[in-house]
C-alpha cells in the first residue's frame, strides 16, 4: 500500500503530490495542496459541495480517489475567478443573492460553469435539472437559478458583442 | 470517511486486467466509475485489497449501432448514453432511463458496465437489460463468453460473473415500437422505490409484443413475462392493462425498507407499470 506520485494540473498549474491510493481527491486537494475552495459537505456523494471540474466533467471529488485522477486536469472555484476579478457567475450570484451562508457556492458555481459550457442558453427547467446534484440548505434555489440564468444571458451578450 | 488501505492498479488493456484479477484472487475488484463501489468502501462495507481501475482501457468505451445491433462498451458513462445521437435513434429507452439515474455529476462518471455488473437491485440498467433481452460479454482467463442478461442475476450482488472476469460489453437488438422507463423515487439521486421498463409493438391496432421488466422490487431485476403476455393481442384497454399489472405484481417480491412497507411498494409498482404501459402504447 505504498504511496503514489500523483500528477495533477490544477487550475492550469502542474502539481505533484505523494498520496496513498485510498486518499480521496477532495482530501488531497484540501489538505495536501491547500485548494480549499471545494468543500466537504456530506462526504457521501449527495450534496455536491465538493464538485470540481475533472477533464471537462463535473465530478464529486469525495467519490473519486486521487489515484484515479492521476494525469487529470482539474478546475476548481479558485480557477474561475478571484476577489479582484470575479467570474461572471460569481458576480451574478452576488448580484442576485444566489447565496446566503456560501458553503455550497463553490460547488454550485463550478457545476454551473460546466453546465453553461455544454448548454450556453438553458431554460429554467434545464438549469434546475442540470444543477440537481448540488444541494443548498439556505436559499430555496430560486436565486441560484436566477443567478445562473442571468450569467448565461450576460455571457451570451458578451459573446455576441465580441463577434 | 476514509476507506481501508488497498493497492491500486491501472492496466492498459483487458488481458492485463484479467491477469491481475487472476493473480490477486477474490480480494481484487475491478473499478469502473466507482460511484457504487467507492461509497461502500468509504463505509467499510466493501473490503478491497486490490483495486483494478479500468479507465485506461480504450476498447471498453464507445457505442456502435450497426445492422440493427447496439453494442456498448462497459466503461461507457451514463452521460455518454444520454448524449449519443445514434443510440437515441436506435434505442431511445436507454436515454430515457439514463436521465433518471442519480444526478449530473454521477452520470458523468457512472458507467453502464458498472451499473449492470454490480448486482445492486436498486440499479436501473439491470431491469432495462431484461426488457431489451441484452447479452453481456464476460472476459476471463479462459477467454470470452456471452451471458443473457435474463440469466445473469442470481441474488442481490450475486451474478454469473466470476471474480476473475470483466464484463466488457453489452449488446442488444435495437428495439422497435413504443417504449417507456418509468421510475418513482423519493428525491433526485435516490434509487427507485419502483421502476418499470417497457418495449411494445402495435399491429393493426392490437399489441403484437410487449416486454416488461421491473427494478428494485425483488432482490434481482425481474423480467415479467406473464405481464407482457397479458397485453399481446389486446388493444391495451383498461381490462388488459389491469391484467398485466396483476400478473407483474405476482412476479415480484419487494421487502420493507426505508422506501416503505411492502404494501406501499406493491401500490407504487402498480402505478409505475400503468404509467409505463400508457406512455409506451402512446408511442407505438
Amino acid at each position: 500500500m505504498s504511496k503514489m506520485h500523483i500528477q495533477l494540473t490544477i487550475n492550469g498549474e502542474a502539481q505533484e503530490v505523494l498520496a496513498e491510493p485510498r486518499e480521496l481527491l477532495i482530501h488531497v486537494l484540501r489538505e495536501k495542496l491547500g485548494v480549499t475552495g471545494p468543500h466537504i459537505g456530506c462526504e457521501t456523494s449527495h450534496c455536491g459541495a465538493c464538485t470540481v471540474d475533472l477533464n471537462g466533467k463535473s465530478v464529486k471529488s469525495c467519490t473519486v480517489f486521487a489515484a484515479q485522477a492521476n494525469g487529470a486536469e482539474i478546475t476548481t472555484i479558485e480557477g474561475l475567478g478571484n476577489p479582484d476579478d470575479l467570474h461572471v457567475l460569481q458576480q451574478s450570484f452576488r448580484e442576485h443573492h444566489g447565496l446566503q451562508c456560501g458553503f455550497c457556492t463553490p460547488g454550485m458555481i463550478t457545476r454551473a460553469h460546466r453546465l453553461l459550457q455544454e448548454n450556453p442558453n438553458p431554460t429554467e427547467a434545464e438549469v434546475r435539472f442540470g444543477m440537481a446534484g448540488n444541494l443548498c440548505r439556505c436559499t430555496g434555489y430560486q436565486n441560484i437559478v436566477k443567478s445562473i440564468l442571468a450569467a448565461a444571458a450576460e455571457m451570451n451578450a458578451a459573446q455576441e458583442a465580441a463577434e | 470517511m476514509i476507506p481501508a488501505a488497498f493497492d491500486y492498479h491501472r492496466p492498459a488493456d483487458i488481458a492485463s486486467a484479467v491477469a491481475l484479477l487472476q493473480e490477486l484472487g477474490d480480494d481484487a475488484r475491478p473499478l469502473a466509475g466507482g460511484h457504487s463501489l467507492i461509497p461502500m468502501m468509504k463505509l467499510r462495507m466493501a473490503s478491497v485489497e486490490y483495486l483494478i481501475d479500468l479507465q485506461d482501457i480504450d476498447e471498453l468505451r464507445g457505442i456502435s449501432v450497426s445492422d440493427g445491433i447496439v453494442s456498448i462498451g462497459a466503461m461507457t458513462t451514463q452521460h455518454d448514453l444520454i448524449t449519443d445521437a445514434a443510440l437515441a435513434e436506435a434505442a431511445p429507452i436507454m436515454r430515457e432511463a439514463a436521465l433518471q439515474i442519480a444526478d449530473p455529476q454521477v452520470r458523468y462518471v457512472g458507467t453502464l458496465g458498472g451499473n449492470v455488473a454490480n448486482g445492486d437491485p436498486g440499479n436501473d440498467m439491470p431491469g432495462l437489460m431484461q426488457c431489451l433481452d441484452a447479452t453481456f460479454t464476460l472476459v476471463g482467463p479462459g477467454g470470452s463468453r456471452d451471458v443473457a442478461a435474463r440469466d445473469f442475476y442470481e441474488a442481490a450482488y450475486m451474478t454469473a460473473r466470476e471474480d476473475d472476469e470483466i464484463l466488457t460489453r453489452v449488446t442488444f437488438a435495437a428495439p422497435t415500437g413504443g417504449y417507456a422507463y418509468e421510475k418513482q423515487k423519493r428525491k433526485i439521486g435516490d434509487y427507485a422505490t419502483a421502476a418499470a421498463a417497457i418495449q411494445m409493438t402495435r399491429d393493426d391496432g392490437l399489441c403484437s409484443s410487449a416486454a416488461i421488466a421491473l427494478t428494485n422490487l425483488s432482490d434481482v431485476p425481474v423480467f415479467a413475462k406473464a405481464a407482457g403476455a397479458a397485453l399481446v393481442g389486446t388493444s391495451c384497454d383498461a381490462s388488459a392493462v389491469t391484467a398485466a399489472i396483476s400478473a407483474a405484481l405476482g412476479e415480484i417480491d419487494p421487502t420493507e425498507d426505508n422506501r416503505g412497507p411492502v404494501e406501499f411498494k406493491l401500490h407504487v409498482a402498480g402505478i409505475v407499470i400503468l404509467r409505463a404501459i400508457e406512455r409506451a402504447w402512446s408511442r407505438t
